[in-house]
């Protein structure tokens, strides 16, 4: 796909510059027709999706990798905005803290043991039975400290904290924590699945990201769980701060806006401002990777996996690294999540709307091309929120024949939400077909 | 050589997979009840030709006749129920299935009762009457290319071509294969073989195709190439 | 001795019966999956809600039938109405199959390109879904609730612990035993199957016997739907119906026929029920079970779970990675395309 002729990149370029501006030019449309705080809402979360799509597409477009676990990779991102910001819970720790890290050691003694044996010992009966000599005892002591120590932490104040806290740090540093345990996890997974058929790929990244979420719902004590985590402190003001402050109000008078109107664009604004920074910063690394010699061997491995390895390309060592890089891209931005949120809900993670509809990011933007990968994330977000006032609109219209208190109708126009669920579906699927290359494609 | 025309024609065959030709110009040819083998050094374009024939290479110029009509834009299934048979070389049974299964995969087009053909190929082949039940991936080499040629045999073609059939197996399977090849063309049966051991291949051929970097070299009956002293320097090791 | 048996009787009671009627559905959704990947070599990720589809219609027209008055009492109503939601799953299949895949196939795309092209009908069924019928849970099984009541079955034989036995239980193994027989002599004796066999043993050499690959795959579609369907609405009457879960469906199922070999039916079948008893036996708070089974003060304090079941994707997960790991086409021996 290297040397497949370019249409001329002034061309290609002309051609990408005009779709983005048709892409603010959409915005900015909802922004006269709906509102400039809506406008902005759904331009933040652009930014993040476009991190997301980016991330992917290192993985896809750069190597061919499958992944289906993105939900996964994000919500762990999204939940070191908690454990980096959220303020410690002292009588929490003091009620089981010891028990917990007594029972992390002795896992870690145990995994370590274990990886240990399976490597210094020869294969057989006896290895299986050491290995569960250390592997069973070792899970049930460890269980012996977990259980107590949980259950004494999920007692301490349950309505309000009932779980370890965090390490009450600015949420900004969640953005870089995010990424690295994403990254650390993609490790562990990509040891394990890399190297097997790209469908085994897929469906045990599928697996980890269910088992990830899991855990999050249900690990109170770590992540207080269903019941949420909500009011991280900001890394931008409040809404309510700048009301106050004289020169915002006067600011906002020479802007002819109400106060309490005006602020809530200026907080998007700053949001928009750290998002579209991390975003330029991660294009611009990608970009430079993937000119790099490294980002062509990459390619190249990419399209022809037998001649590389014949070539004495280690693809597996390669893929690993690519796949940890792109997890962590979409860790990153599930921090960025969280962080506009101010709170994270392990229940809001679906598959559909966390992996597939990133997927289909990806696939619209142009998968191998960074700028495709972005333009599909603004893009894609953009019908996601807006297929459903579309939807409405249409149904409204498709309906209008029918009596006002029909219950077809009604129903049709309850169920238009799920419309943007379809209008994926087809969006990806014409796309696949009749554009393949996608909107921005691959030079 | 000349007179009446053979059942089954290549004539001026060009072509081959991607960009380059493969084959140029290349003419092949076999009659009712003959055997026609393509011999040749390895890369020479024996088993391309072979596909081209068949309709498994897009042709840049010639064409291909049966039984006097042309055939050259027809797909391989076409040429299936034209009464063509073709046993590839590699992958040639289907080896989760039993001997029988496979022999009746291979009159899948057939409408009518095949037992009569099931008989038939039982008797060219009695080892695999002792093992019908058998999965065709358990047998030996020999046996599965006897299921294989078993399994063209199964439509009752005019025309049966084999890609190197005796790839593979030892000398006395092969000769015992080439016996059971010459008793199908007995039958009236058109056979078009490529084979890698020229020499046995041509001693029971009735006509030889030499072909070197995809052009026809040497064009005879099977004896006459035999008795060629240049063919027997260069291709049949002297 | 009592002990003992009581304890069996707790065990079967909820590990194997549970255990069987979970397997059974797996194991039927897995072939549907094992199928499709055996004939177009692909991981369809749209299987889980094809289910739903199939379900989804089945409860309907079984809504329709129940305000209808019809009844097959002591039947659930919705036996009634399978035959209808299959046939609308295969016209859904078959839609999906003209309009989508096909066009890959005539291209010869890679085996990524189909399975990205079936996250888009996924998307696409799962929309359809959920404007039909909504997304939440919705009851529609009927008739009579248990074959076999535990107080009865205490009752009869005195023991402290009982065996119940749901309507929906017995159904669907009995479904799943008829159905996988019917699969099993398709296969094996008609034409038709063979040459889906032959199909997926080695495609190059069916297409030279003259065996025609698109009718191949209409009839893999229409097996796949039917098994879909079925496997869906026995899920359906045993559990409730939820769209969503039946997406989540899709892991353990995958697992499933992964761990018995993808694309092998008899591997799909064992790899349903191992799936489904690791899930059970491992998620299952054995407290009572070894008190009844230990002797009088050996009984344990805690629950004594090996894994709180909301963690029961991971067990398909940790044997799937396993399997992969250690034997990647699957103990039955599958595809590794």
């Amino acid at each position: 796909m290297i040397l497949t002729g370019h249409r001329g990149p002034i061309d290609g370029n002309l051609r990408a510059i005009a779709m983005f501006l048709g892409m603010f030019l959409a915005l900015a449309a909802v922004g006269l027709m709906q509102s400039w705080s809506l406008a902005l809402a759904i331009l933040n979360l652009c930014l993040i999706s476009a991190v997301m799509s980016l991330g992917v597409n290192i993985q896809w477009g750069y190597a061919g990798l499958f992944n289906v676990g993105i939900m996964g990779f994000a919500a762990l991102g999204g939940v070191t905005g908690v454990l980096i910001s959220a303020a410690p819970v002292t009588a929490a720790w003091q009620a089981g803290g010891s028990g917990i890290v007594i029972a992390l050691a002795i896992s870690l003694v145990v995994i370590l043991g274990a990886v240990l044996v399976s490597k210094r010992m020869a294969a057989g009966l006896r290895r299986k039975l050491v290995l569960s000599l250390i592997i069973v005892p070792g899970y049930f002591l460890a269980r012996h400290y977990f259980d107590p120590a949980i259950e004494a932490i999920e007692a301490v104040e349950p309505a309000k904290t009932g779980y370890l806290g965090g390490l009450g740090l600015p949420i900004l540093f969640s953005w870089i924590a995010g990424g690295l345990l994403a990254a650390a996890v993609a490790w562990v997974i990509g040891k394990i699945a890399l190297g097997l058929r790209s469908d085994y790929l897929a469906i045990a990244t599928l697996g980890i990201s269910e088992i990830i979420i899991a855990i999050l719902k249900n690990e109170d004590w770590l992540t207080r769980g269903v019941k949420n985590v909500s009011g991280l402190p900001r890394p931008v003001p409040y809404e309510v701060d700048l009301q106050q402050a004289l020169w915002f109000q006067d600011w906002a008078a020479r802007m002819g806006a109400s106060p309490v109107e005006f602020s809530s664009i200026f907080v998007k604004l700053n949001y928009a401002g750290l998002f579209a920074t991390v975003l330029l910063v991660l294009l611009w690394l990608s970009q430079r990777a993937l000119n790099s010699p490294w980002g062509r061997m990459m390619r190249a491995i990419r399209d022809n996996e037998l001649a590389a390895s014949a070539m004495g390309k280690n693809v597996t060592g390669r893929h690993l690294q690519v796949f940890v890089l792109g997890s962590a891209v979409v860790g990153i931005a599930g921090a960025m999540l969280t962080t506009l949120d101010g709170q994270f809900t392990p229940a809001s993670y679906q598959p559909l709307r966390f992996t597939f509809v990133i997927w289909v990011m990806v696939i619209v933007g142009g998968s191998g091309n960074n700028w495709g990968a972005v333009l599909g994330g603004f893009v894609i977000w953009f019908f996601w929120i807006e297929a459903e006032p579309i939807g409405l609109w249409l149904m409204d219209l498709f309906t209008a024949g029918l009596a006002e208190d029909s219950g077809l109708r009604r129903h049709l126009l309850n169920s238009a939400a799920h419309m943007r669920l379809m209008t994926m579906g087809l969006i990806l699927l014409l796309v696949l077909r009749f554009s393949p290359r996608g909107l921005i494609p691959e030079k | 050589m000349n007179g009446a025309e053979d059942y089954l024609i290549g004539e001026h065959l060009t072509g081959g997979y991607g960009g380059a030709n493969i084959l140029h110009d290349c003419n092949i040819g076999v009659g009712r009840g003959e055997i026609a083998v393509i011999v040749g050094p390895n890369g020479a374009g024996k088993s391309t030709a072979m596909k081209a024939v068949f309709g498994m290479l897009n042709l840049r110029e010639g064409s291909v006749r049966l039984d006097g009509k042309d055939i050259t834009g027809l797909t391989p299934q076409a040429r299936v129920a034209k009464g063509m048979s073709f046993v590839p070389q590699n992958h040639n049974v289907f080896t989760s299935m039993s001997v029988e299964e496979n022999l009746e995969m291979g009159a899948f087009i057939r409408r009518d009762d095949f037992t009569d053909t099931l008989g038939q190929v039982f008797d060219l082949f009695p080892i695999l009457k002792e093992k019908r039940r058998q999965a065709a991936g358990e047998l030996s080499g020999g046996q599965r290319q006897q299921v294989a040629v078993g399994r063209a045999l199964m439509t009752k073609p005019k025309v049966l071509m084999l890609d190197e059939p005796t790839a593979g197996v030892s000398p006395i399977v092969m000769n015992e294969l080439f016996d059971r090849i010459i008793e199908v063309a007995k039958s009236g049966i058109a056979i078009l073989m490529v084979e890698q051991n020229a020499r046995q291949a041509l001693r029971i051929a009735d006509k030889g195709y030499v072909l070197v970097q995809g052009r026809n070299r040497y064009t005879d009956t099977g004896a006459a190439l035999m008795a060629n002293p240049e063919v027997r320097k260069a291709f049949l090791g002297g | 001795m009592d002990g003992i048996l009581n304890a069996l009787i707790l065990l079967s009671n909820f590990v194997i019966v549970p255990g069987i009627a979970y397997g059974s559905q797996l194991a039927i959704g897995a072939l549907g999956v094992t199928l499709v990947y055996g004939i177009l070599r692909f991981s369809n990720f749209a299987h889980g809600d094809t289910m739903a589809f199939g379900t989804m219609a089945t409860v309907l027209l079984t809504w329709a039938l129940q305000s209808w008055g019809v009844s097959i009492s002591p039947f659930p109503t919705a036996l009634l109405a399978l035959p209808f939601g299959i046939i609308c799953t295969i016209l859904v299949c078959l839609a999906a199959d003209r309009w989508v895949y096909r066009f890959y196939r005539r291209e010869k795309a890679a085996p990524v390109v189909f399975l990205i092209a079936s996250i888009g009908v996924m998307f696409v069924l799962n929309g359809l879904v959920r404007f039909i019928i909504g997304p939440d849970d919705q009851r529609f099984a009927d008739g009579e609730r248990f074959i076999m009541k535990a107080r009865e079955f205490k009752r009869l034989t005195h023991f402290n612990e009982g065996i119940t036995i749901k309507t929906s239980q017995g159904l669907t193994v009995v479904t799943a035993a008829i159905v996988v027989i019917a699969l099993f002599w398709f296969l094996k004796r008609s034409r038709a199957g063979k040459s889906m066999r032959a199909f997926s043993d080695n495609e190059d050499l069916a297409l030279l016997s003259g065996i025609n690959p698109e009718r191949v795959v209409m009839i893999t579609w229409i097996i796949a739907a039917a098994l879909a369907t079925i496997a869906g609405v026995l899920y359906g009457l045993d559990k409730s119906f939820k769209p969503f879960t039946y997406f989540q469906l899709l892991l353990p199922i995958f697992a499933s026929a992964i761990v018995g070999g993808l694309g092998n039916p008899l591997g799909a079948i064992a790899g349903g029920f191992m799936i489904a008893f690791s899930e059970v036996t491992v998620t299952y708070a054995y407290k009572k079970f070894l008190a009844y089974a230990l002797p009088g003060d050996w009984a344990p304090q805690g629950l004594v779970q090996l894994l709180s079941t909301d963690y029961k994707f991971a067990v398909s997960f940790v044997i799937l990675v396993l399997v992969l790991l250690l034997r990647p086409t699957g103990i039955f021996g599958g595809k590794a395309v």
